[in-house]
């Protein structure tokens, strides 16, 4: 499977700048690509854009040749920089996993996700216990893309070396395809296979 | 002290007291025999005593049973109306804030519109043409105080809708359905309950001053306005008592429902949940 | 290492806030337990640890912001003498300045350029215009208004408006993220000339690895608490030369180093587990451990809250 970009160009209205301006990006199922860039370059825009959270308004997005779908789960699962953001407020934990499909114990064990917690209300986590909720719910949908938007720039360092080491080993297990979004580059080239500077338009030799 | 006065405990106060008044302003037709009540020309025009504490009327009926009466009434117009208006005002806003830009152009506009004429005169119009009497009392409450809510509602749930969780649950493949029973309502409970709670104020005080016009109930249903009206007749016979005594049990109470409902806003307003 | 005498003395600090649980009561929830700091002049001290360790609080604490609902207990000194609340409203913004975390901070109403200016120049000072000039900032920018600006763009608006104040200690409360490596390390020179003028930095961060290359000194937080108090240098040359075992588990998690993690998580405020906080995720841990809270120890230089560290 693959996913793409071509000549993607966005921008929010008429009057805005262009954000993107026909970039071409592509990843395939058991690669992992990092793209990095300053902020401001649009690099949460594009991860948007991979997901399907925004049309664009030139160019295209594939999933093996044709467009994501509009309705339904979409392939391409896609992680906030900020997990607050991502989970309703007023639902206990249990329900956000279960938004995503039947729960799968595996998963919840592997990240750490205690029973107690599916109890209770996202104010009572911490950031970095929301962030593994929004990380399980993307895998136990069954999604073969996951797209992790700076998932951990507002973690601890032990944090994210713990919540990587086990998405890793589920990309690699069920053959995933994962692009992370970061402006680490130690990181980047810890998680990735191949670095996409969003800056410089091209493929970083690591 | 004042640590110990905190917002939720307010909240249980004036709920217990509100319960009390409800309690004894409907008791009054179960427990009270009529007899308690009845004209008596030998009690007639007497001041506030411990046997009548709001005093008596003209007719020698205890004026604090008939105020306890004229207020279930009051109680029951208001709940009323102000339950048609607050689940109008639902499903306005969230209309307005789902629907395409033209339909919520027009109920904006709409709103506008409403809340632009003092709102007591078009209550007094509706209720005329709508024949006076409870039915025209209730219209006339109902279709002029659903403004307000709605647009609450309908910034609330654009609000929402802008939510990343919001994105994430189409993205899991749920439909605009799922979502809007399962994300939005949710969210929107505790405002309909607290706007509910703040209207019951304005539609007893409308239902009073309607009525007490002559616009409203009519004169053999004993609500505070009619009891009101009557009083001024003998106002400037001394009687002092027959205006003040319900006038400022209805202020009391109206007061009540107003700090309650006030308090329920500040503690489900998340900004102010930190305290 | 730094015989003069300290700017910024904090000893024994504890700050605990009246919450509500959820239910109708109200319980007392420690955020921070028996901190102990010393800044000197000419320094740069990071304070390095996860959300929800407290560090955050400790930039309030020291400026005299907390909410209505906190309690302080401890000891500060600013300059040799007790940091009482009428010293810091004298003292903030003036000789104590803040980076502060976001943009929300600034005045939404005046444009940024202005800001930075401060209340006392009226007209775009030079100085402030070869600042922004030097952190990549486009010549508009000094017109834009907060809500105008980028994320990274406004860090360096904000770094920049301490930059040029004339306090003494500037506590920057995670000034770095969202700035490109280049601008982020552009930040951090900057803090360090301030330091090389004589003035003290209180580095709030965690981006450790970029915290290491600046500062002078390390304060490693666990939840509430310094659990290790190191010279920098220390955390460069790797686990051997650290003392506490959260602050080399800090070292090997680096995406540079092992990327290895220990297991568990930080305590929350609500449930600290007795004795030595960072115990239940120790590989050293013995009963001894939860017997009390480790004191600080001065050892090879450096101090560390662990009974077991050499």
């Amino acid at each position: 499977m693959r996913l793409e970009a071509n000549k993607l160009r966005f921008r929010y209205d008429r009057r805005s700048p262009w954000v993107l301006d026909g970039v071409d990006f592509s990843v395939s199922a058991g690669e992992r690509t990092a793209i990095v860039a300053p902020s401001g370059f649009g690099k949460s825009t594009l991860a948007l854009l991979l997901a399907g959270y925004l049309s664009p308004t030139g160019g295209q997005v594939l999933l093996d040749g044709a467009p994501l779908p509009k309705k339904g789960l979409c392939p391409v699962q896609l992680i906030y920089q900020h997990p607050e953001r991502a989970i309703n407020p007023r639902w206990r934990l249990r329900q956000v996993l279960e938004e995503s499909g039947s729960l799968d114990s595996a998963v919840l064990a592997s990240f750490g996700i205690e029973a107690q917690w599916l109890d209770r209300f996202p104010r009572e986590l911490s950031g970095g216990e929301l962030q593994r909720f929004c990380v399980a719910r993307a895998l136990m949908s069954g999604a073969p893309f996951l797209i992790c938007d700076e998932i951990s720039t507002m973690l601890d360092v032990i944090t994210q070396a713990q919540i990587w080491n086990r998405i890793l080993a589920e990309a690699e297990k069920r053959g995933m395809g994962l692009v992370a979004v970061t402006h680490n580059m130690a990181l980047a080239k810890r998680v990735c296979t191949r670095v996409f500077d969003l800056e410089k338009r091209e493929y970083l030799a690591l | 002290m004042k640590r110990h006065w905190n917002r939720r405990r307010k909240v249980v106060l004036y709920t217990v007291l509100m319960a009390l008044v409800v309690l004894a302003a409907f008791a009054y037709g179960a427990l009270i025999p009529e007899s308690a009540a009845a004209p008596d020309f030998s009690q007639a025009k007497l001041p506030p005593s411990l046997a009548h504490p709001f005093g008596t009327d003209w007719l020698g009926r205890d004026l604090f049973l008939r105020t306890l009466k004229g207020l279930s009434v009051s109680l029951t117009v208001g709940v009323a109306a102000s339950l048609i208006s607050a689940v109008a005002a639902v499903l306005i806003g969230i209309a307005a804030a789902t629907g395409s830009r033209a339909v919520d152009g027009v109920i904006t506009w709409i709103i506008d519109l409403v809340m632009g004429v003092p709102h007591t005169v078009l209550v007094i119009l509706i209720s005329f043409a709508c024949g006076r009497g409870l039915k025209g009392l209730l219209a006339g409450i109902a279709l002029t105080h659903w403004t307000g809510l709605a647009r609450l509602i309908r910034a609330e749930v654009l609000q929402l809708r802008s939510q990343p969780y919001i994105a994430v649950s189409r993205r899991l493949g749920k439909s605009s359905g799922w979502i809007l029973t399962r994300h939005l309502l949710p969210h929107l409970v505790p405002q309909f309950f607290v706007g509910l709670i703040l209207m019951f104020p304005h539609a007893i005080l409308h239902e009073a001053s309607i009525s007490f016009l002559g616009y409203g109930l009519p004169p053999e249903q004993p609500a505070i306005g009619i009891i009101l009206a009557e009083s001024m007749k003998y106002l400037s016979a001394g009687m002092w008592w027959l205006a003040v005594c319900p006038g400022l049990l209805l202020v009391a109470v109206v007061l009540l429902i107003d700090r309650l409902g006030e308090n329920l806003r500040r503690i489900v307003d998340p900004y102010s949940a930190q305290e | 290492m730094n015989e003069k005498k300290p700017l910024l003395e904090i000893s024994d600090l504890s700050v605990s806030f009246l919450m509500y649980d959820g239910s109708l009561e109200r319980s007392s929830l420690q955020v921070i337990s028996n901190l102990s700091l010393t800044v000197h002049p000419g320094e740069i001290l990071a304070v390095a640890g996860s959300s929800g360790s407290g560090k955050s609080l400790l930039a309030s604490a020291i400026l005299g912001i907390l909410p209505g609902n906190a309690s302080v207990e401890g000891a500060m000194r600013y300059g040799g003498e007790p940091l009482t609340p009428e010293r810091q409203k004298v003292l903030r913004g003036g000789e104590i300045a803040l980076v502060p975390q976001s943009v929300a901070y600034l005045d939404p109403l005046m444009k940024v350029g202005r800001q930075a200016d401060g209340h006392k120049k009226p007209r775009p000072t030079a100085e402030r215009r070869a600042l922004f000039r030097r952190f990549g900032l486009p010549e508009e920018t000094e017109g834009l208004y907060p809500f105008q600006l980028s994320g990274g763009m406004a860090r360096r608006v904000l770094v920049s408006t301490a930059l040029l104040s004339n306090a003494r200690l500037v506590i920057a409360d995670e000034p770095t993220p969202g700035m490109s490596l280049d601008q982020a390390k552009e930040a951090l020179r900057m803090f360090r000339d301030l330091a090389d003028e004589g003035r003290s930095v209180i580095l709030i961060t965690h981006d450790i690895d970029l915290a290491f290359d600046f500062a002078d000194r390390v304060a490693v937080f666990y939840a509430g608490t310094t659990v290790e108090t190191a010279p920098a240098a220390d955390f460069r040359r790797g686990p051997e030369a650290l003392r506490h075992p959260y602050s080399r588990a800090l070292w090997s998690a680096l995406p540079q180093n092992g990327f290895t993690p220990i297991d568990g998580f930080q305590p929350y405020a609500g449930s600290l587990p007795a004795g030595c906080l960072f115990a239940p995720r120790c590989p050293l841990r013995t009963a001894a451990c939860e017997a009390g809270t480790p004191p600080m120890r001065d050892i090879r230089g450096g101090e560390v809250r662990c009974i077991h560290a050499t």
